[in-house]
């Protein structure tokens, strides 16, 4: 109780401090930031031309919809990999071996909001095998191949709204997890007046597994808890590696204006799930089977393939109300929590309370021990909650307003971002005392620190991913991309290093030591292990073939010319797919095609890659297509002819090149 | 002293500006002595790559060998060449003929290094306009490919 008025008090302090602070922020001169010697800064990123970085680092795209790939120190832009959204770039999204992969419960959806991608793991550090990155608008998580950098599978996840607390995986990657932001109705289409919230709306937390021969995913299970926000979601590590945490706001289930509603509690919860438990819980038909709809989509062969939708209709539950036995418990975190975060041994789960004055840390052995003895303050819908004076192991205090994420350097360290103030703060783990700040440009949202998240963190370089660019670089309009800074942290006073625009929104990123990634990481698609089903591996197999109204064009191309290059007898209403193989064996060789008039994108095919691309003549005439990508010396003679005819025209299928 | 310095930073210049110059594909030197442009006699008559002496081939062929050939062959190099007339690279029916099997080999192991470095390949580039790419052959592919080659221009 006393903790409580205690809060407060400081609060009213911490109120008046902020004003000061925000006072100095708006007027504080750019010369005033704290950063190196700009010549010791600038050595710090410096990598010569020819030279790599140290680390990847992978930049969510938020709004874009996909992944940004960064060297870094030097911040260099490595590629955009698109992952939730159409990219006309490569075809992505429109060439038909890829469009599969935004097929959904809802239909074929060109775009989403893409959050936290998160490396797989083993043994609790990163291991480069694959990155995974969730969808926040209709629910859905992607896996990336980090040997070739692209989307290989995406998993829609039912019965949520709103995927957030998501794409974290466990300490071997045996589980991705997700949950629903946005509690809705459980069970699927349920069409109710929407201030029944409280009786008809659920959340859900979802349990998706991971094979680790191939990162297949599947929905393992579902666990149906009280309906609040779930915010974010860390897998505990070391000996906290059996649970995964998920943040709460919203306890007060409002259904509007959940700005005020939503902010009235004084505590909401961390929700702690013990999911080895509960699997074994599933495994012994604690669980029950629900209608669902969602789609898995991915590639059906080994090597390239194609992507395939395939529709699942039911999905298996875990309902706190119904199951007996405790496997999730809540703890009561002030205020709002938005991350959760577990230092490197497991045992610290740091909460960030948006709206609280400070950065409650639960300790994980006390939390055991609370649950070895029953000290619950109460059930909700069967699910035990902890007694905040039993779990805390400490307030860190004068946080600075608005502490969202932390990260650790694994010495002793914790780092976390504060919003509203604009900073990042370093507190010691062992006397939660801060020991640093520094200002961020502009209100950071997530920090990412090298290794920060891992049992092993490489603690070098810290990353802030900011929401406003405002005067930091050259102006480019009423709207600005928004911006990253690098910091140095390997010292005991954090400097600014470096500050760079990036793509989309970034929320979360990940960074990891390049070498765990880039031997493996493949020069072209073998021609002997192509499985396209439309591919060609040999050149003598280009050719044209008519099926009804759908015509297939299988082409070569190499440096520099297409095979065939000449076809004629396409008519006014035939749908045409131009599969293309790129027949070349040599690193980044890349050949494009693109036809006049086409609809659709263009298809940039990779050595050894197959891509088909539709296209739909509506006018006759001669058609123009030609090698997009500068391949060779010879480029601009990469080029052909299609003679489209009228519908009821009687000239004749016909290939050729060379004649 | 200041020489020696000057000295010491020319050689780590030199060390780091070469590293990746031969965009990481292929070596395209041997140790021997070396001999007009830097190239040994072996070089000059069998080509600059990873075969630096001469193989065993009997005058047969083997037939195993031959048809793993033609398939590579098919599958690789015929989008560019044919047996008889110019294409994007000179007509190989005659080819086996005219070099080494040795040659044939570090041309197709080492056709970026023979481009730039080789006398013979130079030429070529010159008339053909277009640079060989390394098709992601083995050294065993490569002499399956001079017993394709070998056969085709006994027979014809
Ligand atoms: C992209 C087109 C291309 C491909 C694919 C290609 N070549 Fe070539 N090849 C050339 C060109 C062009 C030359 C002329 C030399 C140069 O410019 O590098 C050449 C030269 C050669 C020569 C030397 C001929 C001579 O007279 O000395 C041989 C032998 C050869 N190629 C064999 C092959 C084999 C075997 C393959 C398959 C593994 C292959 N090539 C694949 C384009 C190609
Ligand atoms: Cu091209």
């Amino acid at each position: 109780m006393s903790k409580k008025k205690n809060n407060k008090l400081r609060g009213i302090l911490f109120g008046a401090g902020f004003v000061a602070l925000a006072a100095f922020l708006f007027t504080g001169c750019p010369s005033d930031q704290r950063m190196l010697q700009s010549g010791d800064a600038a050595q710090k990123v410096y990598v010569a031309p020819g030279d790599h970085d140290e680390f990847y680092g992978f930049f969510s795209g938020g709004y874009s919809g996909q992944l940004s790939v960064w060297g870094l120190p030097s911040a260099r832009m490595l590629k955009v990999i698109p992952v939730f959204s159409q990219d006309p770039e490569t075809g992505y999204g429109y060439s038909e071996e890829t469009k599969p992969l935004f097929n959904t419960s809802y239909g074929f959806i060109p775009w989403d909001d893409s959050h936290h991608p998160h490396i797989s793991q083993t043994e609790g550090d990163s291991d480069g095998r694959w990155i995974f990155i969730n969808a926040n608008n209709t629910p859905r998580i992607a896996r990336i191949d980090l040997t070739t950098f692209e989307t290989k599978e995406i998993l829609e996840l039912p019965n949520t709204g709103g995927n957030h607390a998501s794409s974290y995986v466990t300490s071997n990657t045996e589980y991705v997890i997700g949950a629903t932001r946005f509690s809705i109705p459980y069970e699927k289409d349920l069409d109710v007046p929407i201030n029944s919230y409280s009786d008809e709306f659920r959340g859900a937390l979802s349990f998706i597994q991971v094979d680790q021969e191939t990162g297949m995913m599947e929905m393992d299970f579902q666990i149906v808890v009280p309906p609040y926000n779930y915010d974010l979601g860390r897998a505990g590590k070391g000996v906290s590696g059996d649970w995964v945490f998920f943040t709460t706001y919203n306890t007060e289930e409002a259904h509007t204006m959940l700005e005020v509603n939503a902010s009235r509690n004084d505590k909401d919860f961390i929700a702690a799930v013990n999911w080895k438990k509960a699997a074994e819980l599933v495994r012994n038909g604690h669980g029950k089977t629900m209608d669902a709809e969602y789609y898995h989509n991915h590639y059906n062969g080994q090597n390239q393939g194609v992507a395939v939708s395939e529709v699942k209709n039911e999905v298996t539950v875990l309902d706190t109300r119904e199951v007996d036995e405790n496997f999730i418990y809540y703890l009561p975190t002030p205020k709002s929590p938005h991350g959760v975060d577990l230092d490197p041994t497991g045992e610290y789960i740091v909460g960030g309370g948006k709206l609280a004055t400070v950065i409650p840390v639960h300790s994980f052995s006390n939390m055991l021990e609370a649950i070895e003895n029953e000290e619950f303050d109460e059930f909700i819908d069967g699910i035990p909650v902890l007694n905040y004076d039993a779990t805390i192991a400490g307030e860190v205090e004068n946080p600075g307003l608005g502490p969202l994420h932390t990260e650790f350097d694994g010495k002793g360290y914790a780092y976390t971002s504060v919003y509203i103030s604009s900073e990042i703060v370093k507190w010691s783990l062992d006397t939660f005392e801060v020991v640093d700040r520094i200002d961020s440009y502009y209100s950071i949202g997530h920090l990412m620190i090298t290794g920060g998240d891992t049992v092993d963190p490489d603690a070098q370089y810290m990353v802030g991913l900011t929401k406003t660019a405002k005067d930091r670089y050259l102006p480019t309009g009423p709207k600005q991309n928004h911006p990253a800074q690098l910091y140095d942290i390997s010292g005991d006073k954090m400097e600014l290093l470096l500050d760079f625009p990036t793509i989309g929104e970034p929320h979360y990123a990940q960074a990891i030591r390049a070498d765990k990634i880039k031997d493996n990481v493949k020069q072209i698609y073998e021609m002997e292990e192509n499985d396209h089903p439309n591919a060609i591996t040999r050149i003598s197999d280009n050719r044209v073939e008519r099926n009804g109204r759908d015509v297939h064009i299988y082409m070569g191309a190499t440096r520099s010319h297409f095979r065939p290059d000449n076809i004629e007898g396409v008519k006014v209403g035939d749908t045409v797919y131009l599969h293309l193989t790129n027949m070349e064996q040599e690193w980044d060789v890349v050949h494009g095609i693109a036809i006049k008039g086409s609809t659709n994108s263009e298809i940039l095919v990779a050595p050894g890659q197959t891509k088909t691309i539709k296209w739909e003549p509506t006018r006759t005439g001669i058609y123009p297509f030609y090698c997009t990508a500068f391949c060779s010396a010879l480029h601009q003679e990469m080029q052909g002819y299609i003679r489209v005819s009228a519908p009821d025209s009687n000239v004749d299928l016909k290939w050729s090149t060379n004649e | 002293m200041k020489s020696l310095l000057t000295l010491l930073f020319s050689i780590t210049l030199i060390f780091t500006a070469c590293s990746g110059g031969n965009s990481g594909q292929q070596a395209d030197s041997s140790g021997e002595p070396e001999q007009e442009q830097g190239l040994s006699d072996f070089e000059m008559e069998h080509g600059i790559g990873p075969i630096t002496e001469r193989i065993d081939i009997s005058d047969d062929i083997d037939e195993d060998l031959r048809v793993r050939g033609q398939e590579i062959f098919e599958m690789k190099c015929e989008m560019c060449h044919n047996m008889e007339g110019r294409m994007v690279g000179p007509a190989l029916g005659d080819v086996a003929e005219r070099r080494s099997p040795e040659y044939l080999m570090n041309m197709v192991l080492n056709p970026g290094g023979m481009a730039r470095n080789h006398p013979e390949g130079q030429k070529l580039v010159q008339e053909y306009m277009t640079v060989m790419p390394f098709q992601n052959v083995t050294e065993e592919d490569a002499r399956a490919l001079v017993e394709y080659l070998r056969d085709y221009s006994m027979n014809n």
